[in-house]
């Protein structure tokens, strides 16, 4: 498969912590890749790296390359916004804004200029549609996206990061919040959405990267322990220390 | 037999203990009742009671304002209080238009000088300054709050006043806007501290949110903080006009205490409060004049709680939304 993300070298420091250790990985196109590590690992300050969110944080330094579709999103010439309109985000807790269903989707639009009524009607369908919702919510699109549900209101911001049509999805642990059947709900989602998107998940839960995942890399302080295919993981881990974590035996 | 019987009887004992507590008997658990219930009767009866006491003494305020300053309308018709310009009390014309409307041109000029710029200062204290600068600025602020306003018209009327003089080229610039400018700078720590305090605390997952969607900082103050912390911004703005309305001192020494139409910025004028404040020692007790200074108190009073209800509807229509 064709490696969309190349992370070369990576390390990134909050402070005098160092939070990443000179990670170097490929993440193939249109797959769901899965980070799994046990809390304060780094899996979610990588993927936080990958829209340089960690950019709002001060005191980060980062060192290394990260290409997306060739570019060094890194570099000195790179467009953040551009790159964030590209590496779209949904996070651990549903944070719609406290607009209408109809803005939520909308406003990631409106955003990059688009102003035609049409065109952006055009665009909420086909997001809410994108991320199985629009069943749920076409005849209330104006009611507040705070009277959703909190599964329907992960959906929405799902909606909301396709409206702008990004290539890759990151999802910071974004069913954690969630009850089980509506984690089921995302899951699914994230099945059909991978045939359009590039996805990376960071996740608490082992059973959910080892139904979900196509590839499953294993954090531990920092480093990467395994990177292999998600099968190929949890059925037979080449390092001690992965399989005493997906046995259960710390973390 | 016996020991099962024993072990059930230790069971009921067991799940019967959590109810004791709640469970009318005799003695002691009664007691506890009675004093439970005597506790929570009275402690209703004292909320209630401070409830109804702050309603009287505004229903009071109200009613004696208006008792006295409806007298007004015993040798003055409505029409001429409320639609005339001329007030000249010694000849008996008693036209309070032009401090009614200089005291809503005043607020609204007031309003719409410091309303923008509050806005900044609470945008870059709590968006753009770095921390240290915002961590003085805001006790600084919080002082200013506190100033008493003469010392703001005292400032106006040797600054100021000689500024505008300056810059325009009049004899007399003592007028609307001479006390716009004075009370704006009053109001805008007031207004500019709590919006302030109001969009740091717009939960931060809101500008995550926008950032990852890829907007920009100005992009993300003004499409999701503002909106977000509007009720509490709609409050500062409240006080503020609150402020502005009734304010009389700072008034008192800029706007030029002349009983005409402001049909200039710069025109000498006068509003409710300085106009009642200005005449109130010199009238006679039982006279039209007084009775009509009343009716402009009441007046001032109804001004300002019509405002506060206009914008308690809009901010109810904005949290819909």
């Amino acid at each position: 498969m064709q490696a969309l993300i190349e992370i070369e070298r990576l390390n990134l420091f909050y402070g005098s912590f160092h939070a990443l250790k000179n990670i170097s990985m490929d993440i193939p196109e249109k797959a769901i890749t899965a980070f799994i590590g046990p809390s304060g690992c780094g899996k979610s300050t990588l993927l936080r790296s990958l829209n340089r969110m960690n950019d709002m944080i001060p005191g980060t330094s980062t060192h290394g390359s990260i290409k997306i579709a060739g570019a060094d999103i890194y570099g000195k010439d790179i467009d953040v916004e551009a790159l964030r309109k590209n590496v779209g985000m949904v996070f651990q807790q549903p944070n719609p804004f406290p607009k209408s269903i109809y803005d939520n989707v909308a406003y990631g639009p409106r955003l990059h200029g688009i102003t035609s009524r049409h065109k952006l009607d055009e665009i909420v369908e086909s997001s809410l549609r994108g991320a199985a919702l629009w069943n749920e919510v076409k005849d209330h699109l104006k009611r507040s996206a705070l009277s959703l549900s909190g599964g329907q209101q992960q959906r929405l911001c799902i909606a909301r990061a396709l409206a702008v049509e990004p290539d890759v999805l990151l999802m910071d642990e974004a069913t954690s919040a969630l009850d089980p059947i509506s984690t089921l709900k995302i899951e699914e989602l994230a099945q059909e959405l991978k045939a359009k998107y590039t996805i990376v998940m960071v996740t608490h839960n082992m059973h959910q990267a080892a139904r979900v995942s196509n590839q499953t890399v294993f954090f531990l302080n920092g480093e990467v322990v395994e990177y292999a295919e998600t099968e190929k993981l949890f059925s037979n881990p080449q390092d001690q220390r992965t399989e005493d974590y997906i046995s259960g035996r710390f973390g | 037999m016996s020991e099962s019987t024993s072990a059930s009887n230790r069971t009921l004992a067991v799940s019967g203990q959590p109810g004791n507590g709640i469970r009318i008997g005799n003695g002691r658990m009664l007691d506890r009742k009675n004093r439970l219930r005597i506790y929570n009767r009275s402690f209703r009866i004292v909320c209630v009671a401070s409830a109804v006491f702050v309603c009287l003494i505004l229903l009071s305020i109200l009613f004696f304002m208006f008792r006295t300053g409806i007298l007004t309308f015993r040798s003055v018709p409505a029409s001429t209080f409320f639609f005339s310009t001329n007030w000249d009390p010694e000849n008996e014309s008693y036209g309070a238009f032009l401090f009614i409307f200089g005291t809503v041109a005043l607020t609204a000029l007031t309003l719409a000088i410091s309303v923008p710029i509050s806005l900044f200062v609470a945008v870059f204290l709590s968006e753009a300054a770095p921390r240290w600068l915002s961590n003085a600025l805001r006790p600084v602020l919080d002082l200013l709050v506190g100033i008493p306003s003469v010392v703001y018209g005292f400032l106006g009327l040797t600054i100021l006043i000689p500024l505008l003089r300056d810059i325009t080229g009049r004899q007399l610039t003592d007028g609307l806007l001479a006390a716009a400018i004075v009370l704006s700078i009053m109001v805008l720590p007031t207004i500019s501290r709590i919006s302030d305090d109001a969009i740091s605390a717009v939960p931060a997952k809101f500008k995550d949110a926008s950032y990852a969607l890829g907007a920009t900082r100005f992009q993300t103050v003004f499409r999701v903080m503002l909106p977000s912390a509007r009720s509490g911004i709609l409050y500062g703005i409240i006080l503020g006009m609150a402020r502005a309305i009734g304010e009389t001192m700072a008034v008192v020494m800029v706007v030029g205490n002349t009983p005409q139409l402001a049909d200039s910025l710069f025109k000498p004028t006068s509003v409710l409060t300085s106009n009642i404040v200005m005449q109130i020692p010199n009238v006679p007790f039982d006279s039209t004049w007084n009775y009509a200074l009343y009716l402009m108190g009441f007046l001032l009073l109804v001004i300002s709680l019509l405002m506060i209800v206009v914008i308690r509807v809009l901010q109810k229509k904005g949290v819909k939304a």
